[in-house]
């Protein structure tokens, strides 16, 4: 069960303790993160929300190893992120985590198909292989219809199927979400949370997503609100 | 190999810009190409020079002649293994724009000077028998279609009139910068037919037992004429090549100077484009950093793509220089050793490598650096 008294047992498959993160700007510090604790379970889903400039999308990135905080440490299935080197953390973002972004970001000049392999070329899987993981992907994202359509050709929603696609062929440890709705119209925004639940249900897949849209939130088990800093106890969906 | 679509991907991304890419390093390499075999005809004479041949001229100057008596004379020195002789004919075949150098040769002697030129013995012995016959260079031959037995009129600029000529023997080379445009006759045919001059050469051309001798064999050809009518002036082939180089110096600096320039603004405006294309990607980048490409990978394939570039205009440019060379001298005379050797071509194909990695390893550099929160605007 998620935790953010920093007080949970050893068995949680994300560990974040006393995370500060501190940006300068000119000669201002500006304090995103203050002591913030989080352990997360495998396989729940949960939304972090607050206002803007609430470190919603800093504590994304240190989660993702995308960045380094100032202060505390990082477990993630008992490997401590926050110490590795920036080559290391290449190796392990490639391995466990699957992002997915509010602009779906998806190479322009590759087909879906061809962008669903990117994140299978770091691994040692041959051309079948590879394959039959993208098909996979692209079958339980429901977009496999579209696999040979460049993004250019595709709607919002289809383009951000693509992207979950993506994020999860290479059967990551966890999904990291950052407003994966909000360039999308309702409909489709619905559509691509409901697949989100149902990939956490179907797979067991922990996924964390940022969203200031508190209907987008409800698709969550869990809603932690980040004020000042810190996270503090949310609303318990599930 | 795998991640070749990228590649394929990234130069299908702007058409257009590819192609000006690719043009870019084509115009550049076939520049260089051009370039190259300019400084071939340029430098001909000192890349064939014989080490150990002197050439013996008037010390006054080339154009001044020299006593036919002086051959026995030089021959007597010490460690002087062959003596030849040549004098300039200066004509032309129907029109003045057809140049090539004929010269009044010493038939007997001047091949075993010059080993490097190969005639059928049989041709030869024709030659000799024929008192207007004369040798042509397979280049010269060929550029005007002429065949054995042919008879060939050259107007002589110097001693008027028409000469005529049976072409006897055509002879090749063992290197590709040999000069294979020579027209070669008797010079008993000029001594006979030319109103005045008679009993004078142009220059002497002198083999030495071994090349350590060039130097003591030339200080005595000169000592022996000194105070003479007619002094020499004695430097091994390739110092006399290198004093004609340096006449027309200027020219081939000025030729190679603006070659240069064009040449290396093409390469800089070719890495901008190359550093312009990546930034245009750099949210791309990020995103396959984010993904978990290393900034080692993505730095080669930066750099692979600018190889790719530079690999497929550089080497197709040169390519195109060398089958224009193929065709011989473009100027109709004047640069008669046009060609890219293979060392040049080596030299272009390293710069070609140079020049793309360097274009690219700079904004791979770039690409290397990129902090993905940053370029992500995620802060």
């Amino acid at each position: 069960m998620v935790n953010v008294n920093g007080k949970s047992d050893a068995t949680s498959l994300i560990r974040a303790r006393n995370l500060e993160k501190i940006y300068t700007r000119g000669e201002e510090e500006i304090h995103c993160l203050s002591g913030l604790n989080l352990d997360v379970e495998k396989g729940e889903f949960i939304a972090f929300m607050g206002p803007s400039g609430s470190g919603k999308t800093t504590l994304l990135n240190l989660l993702g190893g995308l960045d380094k905080p100032t202060k505390g440490s990082i477990v993630v299935n008992d490997i401590e992120i926050t110490s590795l080197s920036e080559n290391m953390l290449a190796q392990w973002r490639a391995k466990n985590v699957g992002f997915v972004f509010q602009m779906y970001n998806l190479l322009p000049v590759l087909t879906a198909y061809q962008n669903v392999e990117i994140p299978l070329l770091l691994t040692s899987l041959n051309k079948k292989e590879r394959d039959e993981h993208i098909t996979a992907a692209l079958e339980l994202t429901n977009i496999i219809d579209r696999k040979d359509y460049y993004p250019s050709q595709l709607s919002g929603g289809q383009q951000q199927r693509v992207s979950i696609a993506r994020a999860i062929v290479s059967n990551p440890l966890f999904l990291l979400c950052d407003e994966p709705t909000g360039d999308l119209d309702r409909k489709s925004g619905d559509e691509v949370m409901t697949l989100l639940k149902n990939l956490s249900k179907q797979l067991n897949m922990t996924v964390l997503m940022v969203t200031h849209d508190p209907k987008t939130a409800e698709a969550a088990d869990t809603i932690l609100h980040l004020e000042k800093g810190v996270l503090i106890e949310g609303k318990v969906l599930k | 190999m795998k991640f070749l679509f990228f590649l394929k991907a990234n130069i299908k991304r702007k058409k257009i810009r590819t192609f000006l890419t690719l043009g870019s390093y084509f115009a550049a390499f076939l520049l260089f190409g051009l370039l190259a075999a300019i400084k071939s005809a340029f430098h001909q004479g000192v890349d064939v020079a014989g080490a150990n041949r002197l050439i013996v001229s008037n010390k006054t100057s080339i154009i001044m002649p020299l006593p036919l008596s002086y051959k026995e004379k030089i021959a007597e020195i010490h460690g002087v293994k062959n003596v030849t002789f040549a004098s300039w004919f200066g004509g032309y075949y129907k029109d003045p724009k057809n140049f090539f150098a004929q010269l009044a040769v010493d038939s007997e002697t001047y091949f075993d000077v010059y080993k490097e030129f190969k005639v059928d013995k049989n041709q030869f012995l024709d030659f000799m028998k024929d008192r207007q016959g004369c040798v042509i260079g397979k280049k010269t031959a060929e550029k005007y279609g002429f065949k054995i037995g042919d008879r060939i009129p050259i107007i002589a600029s110097i001693w008027g009139g028409v000469w005529e000529f049976n072409l006897r023997a055509i002879y090749t080379g063992t290197k590709e910068e040999d000069d294979l445009t020579q027209f070669l006759f008797h010079a008993s045919y000029l001594e006979e037919r030319r109103p005045w001059g008679k009993g004078m050469v142009g220059w002497y051309i002198v083999e030495t037992n071994n090349p350590d001798l060039a130097y003591s064999v030339s200080k005595e050809i000169d000592r022996k004429f000194s105070n003479s009518s007619y002094e020499t002036k004695s430097d091994t082939e390739k110092a006399f090549a290198l004093g004609f180089v340096k006449q027309i110096g200027n020219i081939e600096l000025i030729i190679l100077s603006i070659g240069a320039i064009v040449f290396t603004t093409l390469l800089l405006v070719t890495s901008n484009t190359m550093e312009m294309s990546l930034r245009e990607r750099t949210g791309e980048i990020a995103v396959l950093k984010t993904i978990g490409f290393s900034d080692k990978l993505l730095y080669f394939l930066t750099v692979s793509e600018s190889l790719f570039y530079s690999l497929l205009g550089g080497l197709l440019g040169i390519f195109t220089a060398k089958l224009f060379t193929l065709k011989g001298d473009p100027t109709g005379g004047f640069l008669p050793a046009f060609y890219i050797s293979s060392s040049q071509i080596a030299l272009g194909v390293l710069l070609i490598i140079v020049f793309g990695f360097f274009s690219g390893a700079l904004p791979a550099y770039r690409v290397y650096k990129l902090k993905i929160v940053d370029a992500l605007g995620r802060i």
